[in-house]
């Protein structure tokens, strides 16, 4: 079966850091895969090439058969908007928003109605046991449950791959296994394939395999070829 | 821990039968390794033979199993200085790990791939725990997270291993 997602060969420089010297990285759709290294290591870097957010020096990133850096702005922002979702270490929410309007947002940004938004995000937040933090603004909530709502906001739009990006990091050992079981119980309820960036082992043991990321290269085991 | 203390600390919350201490046995300390009843009868002929168990009844036709045992004072006082003296950490100063690491960089061979399959390795037994934690009650919670948390300690090790490897090179074949 041919990979979903696939970046090839990937080279990132910023200024005079090196970043990404030839990393690669496959996800098969509905698999979780780890990418870990040390801090500094780049890994962060190839998850914001390989989502579309950061162009790349070089190198390849494939999504369902098209290069997406070859694709316009509009529609590579279409692609991210639909087909992916984000989570990251601080759950970035919009603070003047309730969580119920946070997780509406992808939707909202994609042009859907804000009932009919609204009514789906409700829906979502139900069926993860998040319903009673629906009005609650982010400054009202813990680490924990801002995180489980950008988890929500990261699955309202049905994306085929979620990125997150130390989606514990901030959390304490507990919750962020309260997060994690959120993540991936929903994740493999939808059949989202999962790019988890994670320092920790504990963590990235959720996943089904793990690439590891060393100066900014794959282990062997990035699963390209 | 041997199966005589665990016993002890069973029969001081309530006198039981063999039966019973088996089944609570496995519950709370077996594991994956259940106890055979041969081990069962054998550890409470020894308890009775020490004074740290009693016979209080007997149900039925007298079969082993229709024995119900009672801890006595003395049993008491093991468990309790069971439970007052702290185990010993291990001192973890025998490393296999370290071992090949060194055996790698003496002979010439590549001590970065030797990391990097023990680490995918660690990695896949992680993975399994975690699944069989996601799975279990709070009991199999915590004794997978002992297991997770002794990996993952073995784990940063073979990072920071990585990271100092070229010294280490250095040191070995001066």
């Amino acid at each position: 079966m041919s990979a979903l997602l696939v970046a090839e060969q990937l080279h990132k420089t910023y200024g005079t850091t090196t970043a990404l010297t030839g990393a690669d990285l496959a996800v098969h759709a509905g698999e979780i895969v780890s990418v870990m290294g040390p801090s500094g290591s780049g890994k962060s870097t190839l998850l914001h090439c390989a989502a579309g957010l950061t162009a790349p020096d070089g190198g390849l990133v494939t999504y369902a058969g098209q290069d997406l850096f070859a694709l316009g702005d509009v529609k590579r922002s279409a692609v991210r908007r639909r087909e992916f979702g984000f989570v990251f270490q601080f759950g970035q929410l919009v603070p003047e928003l309730t969580a119920l309007q946070n997780v509406a947002l992808p939707l909202r940004l994609d042009g859907v109605a804000r009932r009919v938004a609204e009514r789906r995000a409700a829906g979502l937040m139900d069926r993860l046991g998040l319903a009673e933090k629906a009005p609650a603004r982010p400054g009202e909530l813990s680490g924990g449950q801002q995180q489980r709502v950008a988890v929500a906001r990261a699955l309202v739009t049905g994306p085929k791959v979620i990125f997150a990006d130390e989606p514990t990091g901030a959390l304490d050992s507990v919750t962020g296994e309260q997060v994690m079981d959120l993540l991936t119980d929903a994740a493999r309820a939808t059949g989202a394939a999962v790019v988890l960036v994670t320092h920790d082992a504990r963590v990235a043991a959720y996943a089904d395999r793990g690439v590891v990321v060393r100066d900014g290269r794959s282990s062997s085991r990035a699963g390209v070829r | 821990m041997t199966i005589a203390t665990a016993f002890l600390a069973l029969l001081e919350d309530r006198p039981q039968h063999g039966y019973d201490l088996k089944r609570a046995y496995d519950q709370h300390f077996g594991s994956d390794r259940p106890l055979h009843y041969g081990q069962v009868y054998t550890t409470l002929a020894k308890l009775l033979k020490n004074g740290l168990v009693t016979v209080d009844g007997t149900d039925g036709e007298g079969g082993p199993d229709r024995k119900r045992y009672t801890i006595t004072e003395a049993g008491v006082t093991d468990v309790q200085r069971w439970l007052a003296a702290p185990e010993k950490p291990d001192q973890y100063l025998q490393s296999a790990l370290y071992a090949k690491v060194i055996g790698a960089l003496l002979t010439g061979r590549s001590a970065a791939d030797v990391l990097d399959v023990q680490r995918e390795e660690h990695l896949v037994a992680m993975r399994e725990l975690t699944r069989r934690k996601r799975a279990g009650d709070l009991a199999d919670r915590l004794i997978c997270d002992h297991a997770l948390f002794h990996l993952e300690a073995d784990l940063r090790w073979l990072e920071h291993t990585t990271t100092v490897l070229d010294e280490l090179a250095g040191q070995v074949r001066r």
